[in-house]
């Protein structure tokens, strides 16, 4: 089957604009695939270029070595089949919820009241629903999270790309946030690429997890299947045997990773 | 009675036009020959020479708009030049502020000569525009032209730069095209920018204007004020000032008004009530 999102042999290397010398190599020779109705997450000490990986694959950034590939079909540009949530705040500030959520219909030329329908319900399908003539300053940091989530999923993507998008959030919050997610995506199926330093989440939602080394020239180092059975519930799912084992397993290869790279900023610093 | 004169939130009004009274009895006192002995001036009417006569002015400006209403003419001829400085200044300091904002390369070739243009002292080519567009209206709107253009320019420059690179990745990703990446986020972005702006332009709109009629015209609020300071008719000159500073008040309050319209999306702190 053709993978929703492959990533071959992906280089990036930032060359600092004041020091034409100074280069860094976020990531070297990354090699990921995504099936269609896939849940991956990646998982990676900080500062190990996880975030530069879902720029490549959103098309926002355009890899130094290697190549994208979009349900078989090589990337250029801006990847239109993917809905992007962004780890920091991403809401049009001067538009309300309602208007936020049908931005991209908008953009896409849908009809006015045919967006507006849309975007009311997917408000409500994310508990927002009496709020959508809030600004977002506003709302709650996870009620803008829910808006962000409705943004990216009124567009019915067929990959959703996920940048840390509960990492802001309250632990409580966070589990709800993360259960609801993954009872729209069990409806849906859609390939999701989930960039998390927690593994904890990683392994609560994810059927393959990945481990990214610490950077620079990071590349994946692991690879876990996550055979939990479905559906989960993220605080549950904790407690599992399995789950504990998965995580000793992921740990184990993740911990290294982490002292080096916190070694390694020690030394920078 | 004491407790409601004390200032607060809910007399704010009364107490501000407290202070205009009070400045207008203090000059009334002051100046009035024969009310105060002169301490300053040799006799008593210098004073009221120097710096005019509240009364005086007021029946002067009672005058132009009830009287012989000869105002009407000369304060349209300084409000249109006015006006038209501003929205003309205001459009193409947004037009092209935006445009070197999203083009780098021109805006560092630009650069230098934009530097220069804005630190020259632009009131002094008011003459040359009387010059090239002769001592009508044209030559004035020129004046408050370049006065508005490069506060408005400049700012919006700054709004457009300061755009969250997040909102605007994710407008992209939400598939927006490049005109309307314009059109929704760098405008919009920019708004709060372009009132800042646009409080200090309307008042540069009107120094445009009537410096431009004072160097040379035969109409405006500027041309009254320089044909009474010809026959030293302080009063005059004073009801002058009053009527150009009431109507750049009511501007300024005309952008403040459409600002609060579409500025309604920024939080505003201290939004809670006390019950």
């Amino acid at each position: 089957m053709t993978p929703a999102l492959s990533l071959h042999n992906i280089t990036c290397t930032f060359v600092s604009r004041d020091a034409p010398g100074a280069r860094y190599t976020a990531v070297r020779d990354v090699t990921l695939a995504v099936a269609p109705g896939e849940f991956v997450s990646v998982v990676g000490p900080t500062g190990c270029g996880k975030s530069t990986l879902l720029n490549v694959a959103a098309g926002l950034l355009a890899p130094s070595a290697g190549s994208v590939h979009v349900f078989g079909e090589p990337l250029a540009g801006i990847n239109t089949r993917a809905g992007y949530m962004f780890q920091s705040e991403a809401l049009m500030p001067w538009r309300t919820a309602l208007d936020n959520v049908i931005a991209g219909l908008q953009f896409r030329g849908v009809p006015d009241a045919e967006a507006r329908r849309q975007g009311e319900e997917w408000l409500k399908r994310v508990g927002l629903g009496g709020f959508g003539d809030r600004y977002p300053h506003q709302l709650s940091g996870g009620m803008r999270k829910r808006t962000s989530l409705a943004q990216t999923l009124v567009l019915d993507p067929d990959i959703i790309l996920m940048d840390e998008p509960f990492s802001a959030l309250d632990i409580q919050t966070r589990q709800l946030m993360e259960n609801e997610v993954l009872e729209l995506w069990a409806a849906k199926r859609k390939a999701v690429l989930f960039i998390t330093h927690d593994l904890d989440e990683a392994i609560a939602m994810s059927d393959r997890v990945v481990v990214l080394s610490a950077g620079p020239a990071s590349h994946p180092i692991g690879e876990f299947t996550i055979d939990l059975p479905r559906p989960r519930d993220v605080a549950e799912v904790r407690v599992a045997p399995r789950f504990i084992e998965l995580h000793k397993a992921i740990w184990g290869v993740l911990r290294e990773e982490v002292l080096k790279g916190y070694e390694q900023q020690k030394r920078a610093a | 009675m004491l407790k409601y004169l004390k200032p607060s939130q809910k007399n704010l009004r009364f107490w501000q036009l407290g202070v205009l009274v009070a400045v207008f009895v203090v000059w009334h006192v002051l100046t009035k020959p024969g009310l105060v002995p002169p301490i300053f001036f040799d006799n008593d009417r210098q004073a009221a020479f120097f710096f005019g006569e509240p009364i005086k002015i007021f029946a002067r400006i009672w005058d132009w708009f009830f009287g012989v209403r000869d105002i009407y003419g000369h304060l349209w001829v300084t409000l249109l030049e006015t006006v038209l400085a501003f929205a003309i200044g205001t459009v193409a300091g947004l037009a092209v502020g935006m445009w070197l904002a999203l083009s780098p390369l021109a805006a560092a070739i630009l650069d230098p000569y934009i530097k220069a243009l804005n630190s020259m002292p632009r009131v002094i080519l008011a003459p040359i525009f009387a010059v090239w567009f002769g001592l009508g209206i044209a030559s004035k709107v020129a004046l408050g032209f370049t006065l508005v253009f490069f506060i408005v320019f400049f700012n919006v420059y700054q709004g457009v730069k300061e755009v969250s690179p997040t909102v605007l990745a994710n407008a992209r990703m939400l598939g927006a095209s490049q005109r309307q990446l314009l059109r929704y986020v760098y405008l919009p972005s920019a708004t709060s920018w372009v009132f800042s702006s646009l409080h200090t332009s309307v008042g540069l709109a009107f120094v445009g204007a009537v410096v431009g009629e004072y160097l040379g015209s035969a109409r405006g609020v500027g041309y009254l004020i320089l044909q009474a300071e010809g026959t030293f008719d302080i009063n005059t000159v004073m009801a002058g000032i009053l009527v150009l500073t009431a109507f750049a008040l009511v501007l300024d309050w005309a952008v403040g008004s459409v600002e609060r319209r579409l500025m309604k999306w920024q939080p505003r702190s201290g939004e809670t009530e006390k019950l």
